[in-house]
């Protein structure tokens, strides 16, 4: 296993032991109850504590070989490459302007920017292919769904 | 016994057949198929994105439709193994080391040929376990009390947290995990809100349609984002004629098609492992058992007939549990199950009673949409491989608009998209860290019920563990997860042989 991947794992672990640890210090908020009327609390808090154990076996595993893998290598399943900036903020962009466009200007504009912004996160791709591929959506998508699926959502808001 | 189910059948048909019924059947396979072929745009995330649209249909052609796309994926999933080396599905990743070296050859018509017997084998099967074993399990699980319920949940989230791909330890942290987020929102019981951080869009709980887009969605394209490279498809054209597989062939791929296919039934029936174990499996058992293992990876029809049936045997055998326990084996059966509590349907032992013209409606189309896939495969594959020249760039900003307003138009809320944005930048960093985010999806549908039989079971005992050990088969149950348990830690003790059968692709 290679020095990557352990401190891979390590980072997994430990983000599973602060969630874990997150999770029993919000729960504690809720009522634990007694074993025969199981308050709200009850589940979450134990889970909690699972979520921990697992998290610092997880951590404690990296350093071995011997994690527990099934054997079944499937291609096309490894995320070792490495991130891709570009993609990946035009991809949340795109979806957080929808959500403010669709808030304050209506779908139309909300539907144009999403694609287009999420379509220049590709790297072989151009800036008039990005705004035909919003055009053509935008027109084809709204029509679909508030004249076809009737979504209520305004074309355009003031 | 046999005469009931064959009247239920027949009474499936009918409803199957009604053309409204029969007209969802033939989109979802026809959906199915063409996501089959695409790569980087899954089965989850074509689920999700259509099960807000059938929240006005009846419950009858909604189940059909996106039981369809599952099954329909598994036919279009096969063509891209076979003729562009592509492992788009993970169940047909296998596929790819025999069919495409047949392709080479000249032989991908031949193997495509016998992919569709072994399909058509394949999903029969499954679908004659179903009709026979699913009442048969619910006639069991109708003596289950709540801590046996209780036992079966933790056997089926246990079994699908490590029995999946992947590490273990992460598969059971990803259950957990599921698990919480299924308990956020309003408690039932209690009516007390936990895990909404004062957000009252919060209260109703996590959209299980934002949790799949985001999971499965927003996450995968920010994965895939510039990774998919453009596609050789010179090679891909097959002929009509082309997929008349000779007898030589046929006489070869028998055999392995029968033991494919029970091997499917068997994987189908222990929750957790889903059709890409079972293909996995069954090229590993074939390779071992034949008396020329050589051939295999250089194209051997045995290397496609085998775990390409068990594939489509596994893919029926899945709906099992679900449909007659309410115990979903993998994330895309979760997915199902959710769609039926969205419709007002209680998944659970009581549903094949309640609702027969659901269930045996499910069956029914199964047969129906085998047939209509295996007739729509031979035409369209030329069809769906011109579909392949639609470059990424355009597949996933469109995609990406989908899901929004498909998320969007689930409750008409725009909160619920921010939540599916959050939820798929906790996925990608999942993802990064080596989780598979599948076992959420099974925790968190599985959650909240858990949560309510346990309550039960401590409420009927007096609040006293014991009854989980004092009811035999709740015992059972327990028992067999901590064989689970021992059997996984055995296995990470142990010390790791390098000729364990794990096929991978080059």
């Amino acid at each position: 296993m290679s020095m990557v991947l352990k401190r891979r794992d390590l980072y997994a672990g430990l983000l599973m032991v602060f969630v874990g640890i997150g999770t029993v210090l919000q729960a504690r908020v809720y009522e634990i109850g007694t074993l025969t009327h199981m308050g709200p609390g009850f589940l979450p808090q134990i889970l909690g504590v699972i979520l921990v154990l697992l998290g610092v076996c997880i951590g404690f595993a990296a350093p071995h070989e011997a994690v527990a893998e099934t054997g079944l290598a499937i291609p096309g399943e490894t995320t070792r490459e490495a991130f891709d900036l570009r993609g990946g903020l035009a991809i949340a962009s795109g979806v957080f302007a929808f959500i403010v466009l669709g808030a304050y200007a209506g779908l139309v504009p909300a539907t144009f920017a999403c694609v287009f912004i999420a379509a220049l996160g590709d790297r072989s791709g151009t800036w008039k292919g990005a705004l035909l591929l919003a055009a053509v959506v935008t027109v084809a998508g709204c029509v679909l769904f508030v004249y076809v699926f009737k979504i209520f959502f305004p074309l355009f808001r003031w | 016994m046999v005469a009931t189910a064959l009247t239920d059948l027949w009474h499936g048909f009918g409803v199957a057949l009604q053309p409204s019924n029969l007209l969802w059947c033939f989109v979802g396979v026809l959906v199915g198929n063409l996501v089959g072929v695409l790569p980087g745009l899954g089965v989850m995330a074509t689920i999700s994105i259509l099960l807000p649209l059938t929240f006005g249909m009846a419950p009858v052609p909604a189940l059909l439709m996106l039981a369809g796309i599952y099954y329909g994926a598994q036919y279009g999933g096969a063509i891209c193994s076979i003729l562009l080396n592509l492992p788009c599905h993970p169940p047909h990743a296998v596929t790819c080391l025999d069919g495409f070296p047949l392709t080479q050859q000249g032989k991908g018509g031949t193997a495509l040929g016998i992919t569709m017997i072994a399909a058509i084998v394949g999903a029969s099967f499954g679908i004659i376990e179903m009709i026979f074993f699913a009442p048969a399990l619910v006639h069991v699980a109708q003596q289950f009390g709540p801590a046996d319920i209780c036992a079966l949940m933790l056997l089926g989230l246990i079994a699908g947290a490590t029995l999946a791909k992947g590490s273990a330890l992460k598969g059971a942290a990803m259950t957990v995990l599921g698990l919480l987020l299924g308990l956020a929102g309003t408690d039932i019981e209690t009516g007390s809100t936990r895990f909404t951080f004062g957000q009252i869009q919060l209260r109703d709980g996590i959209e299980i349609v934002a949790l799949a887009l985001g999971l499965f969605g927003i996450a995968e394209f920010i994965k895939s984002v510039n990774r998919i490279a453009p596609i050789d498809l010179s090679r891909a054209k097959v002929r009509l004629a082309d997929m008349r597989p000779s007898k030589a062939d046929l006489r070869r791929a028998a055999f392995p098609i029968i033991r494919g296919t029970l091997i499917g039934s068997l994987c189908a029936l222990i929750p957790g492992t889903g059709p890409a174990i079972a293909s996995f499996v069954s090229y590993a058992t074939e390779k071992k058992i034949s008396r020329t293992p050589e051939r295999f990876g250089h194209g051997a029809i045995e290397g496609v007939a085998c775990p390409e049936a068990s594939t489509h045997s596994a893919v029926q055998g899945d709906f099992i549990p679900t449909m007659s326990l309410g115990i979903p084996g993998d994330a895309v059966m979760a997915l199902l199950l959710g769609a039926l509590v969205i419709q007002g349907i209680t998944p659970g032992p009581r549903l094949i009673n309640e609702h027969p013209d659901l269930f045996w409606g499910l069956i029914a189309s199964f047969w129906i949409g085998n047939i209509l896939l295996v007739i729509l495969n031979v035409p369209l594959i030329g069809l769906w491989i011109n579909l392949l020249r639609v470059p990424y760039r355009v597949l996933y900003p469109s995609a990406l608009f989908f899901i929004c307003i498909g998320v969007y138009s689930t409750n008409t809320s725009l909160f619920e998209v921010g939540e599916t944005l959050v939820i798929g930048l906790v996925g990608y960093l999942l993802l990064r860290l080596g989780f598979h985010p599948a076992p959420i999806l099974l925790g968190f549908v599985l959650g909240p019920r858990f949560e309510e039989y346990l309550r039960r079971a401590l409420i009927i005992s007096k609040g006293d563990f014991l009854v989980f050990v004092e009811r035999p088969i709740s015992l059972l149950f327990l028992t067999l997860c901590g064989l689970l348990i021992a059997a996984q830690i055995y296995m990470a003790l142990r010390p790791r042989r390098s000729s364990i059968p794990s096929p991978t692709i080059s």
